[in-house]
């Protein structure tokens, strides 16, 4: 090829915007799979939902006619609420399916559940599973969208994105930034979809946690593992911390609640100590006195409630980023 | 022709009279019904698979003597070891007459009995070993299990030893691979499931070859899937204890990223491990530490592999593909030559069951098998004669074919 070409090539790359990148995933099964962009794209269309929801009318119809389904086999309020007000903001209705209620009980597979809900003519399914990779099961096995609202310890994205999106809004960036994430990473889906959503996005991860709760091989998600808890707080911009999970009794060694507050426990005097002025972010519910105290929880570090509304505009952002990828796909195959 | 039994590796006729073997020479001049031409094809002994799941009798809906037998003809395989674990267990003369009735009615090929070591494969009360080998078993085994206690195993070596019956061990402590669904590491991380750590299986190892060298009896490790396993194996070896091993397919052929998709065709047990450990079987099989090659093959339902990963059922079928598996994954430079594929796949598991197979010396079964070893070849779901389908190796194209399978003279001859 000629001198020419490329140079024209190289200017038309420079002058010209890159058109803006589409979102063309029928599914979000997880952040590993996406790529930085992808996970831009998500941010940005957050931010232009979020306005949405301080309106004095809540409600625009990106999605009226579309129906979505809240398949729930783990109980879950915060997230399952979260994405029927993001999906009802978009004016689609709505369905929420308790697994407990439902004909699985009845030894329904999840592949014939999914297929029902498909014949229903339903969207979207948003489904919480307590077995990991589930969702990209379901997703392999129907044509309508299937959005991860977390499977088993595997991947939690839309509650990463969250935090992510609050990141960004409370510092102007994620580049950079030195985010802890602490608690048990080992059963965290949260801690594995923060993971991989920081690190594309050019974030320096710590994770922290007593060492039976930090999964071998972690180091190859790109992240430094500690023990302890003051250096991982000593020159992070946010940390993270995990909801410690103490049902999962009677495994071994498994740290003791006050055992646990004392050595990993985020307190006021340790966020003294750090450098920065840590953002402090927890994905809920919290166990006060365990995983943070009190008036850590309340106090000016916290965005937790932010968080909270945050994750509206996020989960709306991907409803509609899945629905309208799913439209474009369907359209091409009747074409 | 390859035979190492025979230490044979050239050019070769084989003359087939009543099922038998009646000549093998260089040009032999007979008058015959019928003569298979086999330039640029290799022929060697019939496959002995030591490792097979029959499911007959108790689940007949994943496989049976006829469609096992059957989907192991077609792979190039005229002898199979029927593992015990079937329901029920094959731990009484009762329960292995139903077998046998089952391998006289509809047996396509060789079918040998494994017997259980245990009740029930319960690792707790031994079975009548002296029974069960008078009744036909030619190996114990509790597979899919390993006994626990130390002493309930000591006194199973010991029994054994004095019936002069191998014992097939799988070894695996359950308290160590607690659960675990893939290869404990970054793939389990990953993935977020419960990890398998090889130490399972090494420990396990470890315990079972000092237990039989206490006993001096005769031991077979199933299914070896790791490097530290092969280095354990290798130093009892070189001590000179007369312990065996096997492998199957996947252990050569996959790494634990193959499960990244929770593909369940992928889940296995003993798990796919990492890649050192891959590149460990593999010299391991090229140094002769493991001796065999065999499938493992475990037939499932779709109900019982279509479903979440954590609930699906371990283990994939092998048998159709087993040679393809090993002579595109194994034969090359610096890798194995034919007859040493022919030693892991026909001769040394003959040895190590102590049948008269494996070898295409003169008077012996005409079991032969016939391979086009340039056929490339795709594996697809539909295909398969197993009653099951849940293969590692659907959608993979395979080098080397076979052909034709011989079993006691009588061919079959094989399209892709």
């Amino acid at each position: 090829m000629s001198l020419e070409f490329w140079i024209s090539f190289v200017i038309r790359i420079w002058t010209f915007d890159i058109k803006p990148m589409n979102w063309i995933r029928k599914d979000l099964l997880g952040l590993e799979e996406l790529s930085k962009e992808e996970l831009e794209l998500i941010l940005s269309t957050a931010e232009s939902f979020k306005e949405i929801s301080s309106r004095e009318i809540k409600k625009v119809p990106a999605l009226r006619g579309k129906t979505v389904v809240n398949l729930f086999y783990e109980p879950s309020t915060r997230t399952r609420v979260s994405f029927e007000v993001a999906a009802k903001r978009l004016s689609a209705d709505v369905i929420n399916i308790a697994a407990e209620t439902s004909s699985v009980k009845k030894g329904e597979t999840l592949i014939d559940t999914g297929r029902n809900i498909e014949a229903l003519k339903a969207d979207i399914i948003v489904m919480r599973h307590n077995c990991s990779g589930a969702a990209a099961m379901l997703s392999r096995n129907v044509n309508l969208s299937v959005v991860n609202a977390g499977d088993g310890w595997h991947e939690h994205p839309t509650q990463a994105l969250l935090d992510i999106f609050t990141l960004k809004e409370k510092l102007g960036r994620i580049e950079g930034l030195n985010v802890s994430i602490v608690g048990d990473i080992a059963h965290s889906r949260v801690a594995r979809s923060n993971i991989w959503g920081l690190t594309k996005l050019g974030a320096n991860v710590t994770v922290c946690a007593p060492k039976m709760l930090i999964p071998p091989g972690i180091e190859g998600m790109n992240v430094v593992v500690t023990n302890n808890i003051d250096f991982a707080l000593k020159d992070a911009d946010a940390v993270n911390v995990l909801r410690m999970q103490f049902e999962r009794d009677g495994q071994a060694a498994f740290p003791k609640q006050l055992e646990y507050f004392k050595e990993f426990g985020i307190t006021e005097e340790r966020l003294e100590q750090a450098e920065k002025d840590i953002i402090v972010m927890h994905p809920g519910p919290i166990n006060r006195g365990i995983e943070m105290s009190s008036a850590v929880a309340d106090g000016a570090h916290s965005v937790i409630l932010e968080q909270v509304t945050n994750g509206i505009a996020v989960r709306m952002a991907v409803l509609f980023l899945v629905a309208q990828a799913n439209e474009k796909i369907k359209n091409e195959n009747t074409d | 022709m390859v035979d190492p039994g025979n230490k044979l590796d050239e050019i070769m006729d084989i003359l087939v009279e009543d099922a038998r073997i009646s000549q093998v020479a260089k040009h032999i001049k007979a008058e015959v019904d019928k003569i298979i031409e086999a330039q640029e094809k290799i022929v060697m002994p019939g496959i002995v698979d030591m490792h097979v799941h029959l499911r007959e009798p108790g689940r007949e809906d994943k496989e049976t003597v006829c469609s096992g037998s059957r989907a192991a003809l077609a792979g190039g395989i005229t002898s199979i070891l029927a593992m015990p674990n079937t329901e029920p267990t094959m731990d009484s003369v009762e329960h292995l007459k139903i077998l046998k009735e089952a391998i006289q009615k509809s047996a396509k090929n060789n079918v040998f009995i494994c017997a259980a070591i245990t009740k029930s494969r319960q690792g707790e009360a031994l079975n009548d070993i002296a029974s069960l080998k008078k009744f036909g078993a030619i190996a114990i085994s509790d597979d899919g299990a390993s006994i626990e206690s130390d002493s309930v195993m000591l006194e199973a070596l010991k029994t054994a030893k004095k019936e002069g019956i191998l014992v097939i061990c799988h070894s695996e402590d359950k308290k160590l691979s607690n659960g675990g669904q893939v290869n404990l590491g970054f793939t389990s991380t990953r993935l977020g499931l419960r990890g398998v750590s090889s130490e399972s299986e090494y420990k396990r190892i470890e315990r079972d070859i000092e237990l039989a060298e206490k006993t001096g009896a005769r031991v077979h490790i199933a299914h070896v899937s790791c490097k530290e396993s092969v280095e354990i194996i290798a130093k009892a070896k070189k001590k000179g204890f007369e312990v065996t091993c096997e492998t199957a397919p996947h252990y050569f052929s996959f790494s634990d990223e193959e499960v990244l998709g929770y593909d369940t065709n992928f889940k296995m047990n003993p798990p796919l491990r990492g890649k050192e450990d891959v590149l460990a079987i593999r010299k391991g099989l090229l140094d002769g530490i493991i001796d065999v090659i065999a499938s493992d093959h475990a037939p499932h339902t779709e109900n019982e592999k279509d479903i979440e990963f954590e609930r699906a059922e371990f283990g994939v079928i092998g048998l159709e593909t087993e040679l393809a598996a090993a002579t595109t994954e194994l034969l090359g430079d610096c890798l194995l030559n034919w007859t040493q594929l022919a030693e892991k796949m026909a001769l040394n598991p003959s040895r190590i069951l102590g049948i008269n197979k494996g070898t295409l010396s003169v008077g012996a079964d005409a079991d032969i098998i016939v391979i086009n070893p340039a056929k490339e070849w795709v594996v697809k779901k539909e295909r398969f004669l197993s009653k099951s389908r849940n293969s590692a190796f659907i959608g993979r194209t395979l080098k080397g074919f076979v052909e034709y399978t011989f079993y006691k003279g009588k061919g079959h001859k094989w399209n892709s």
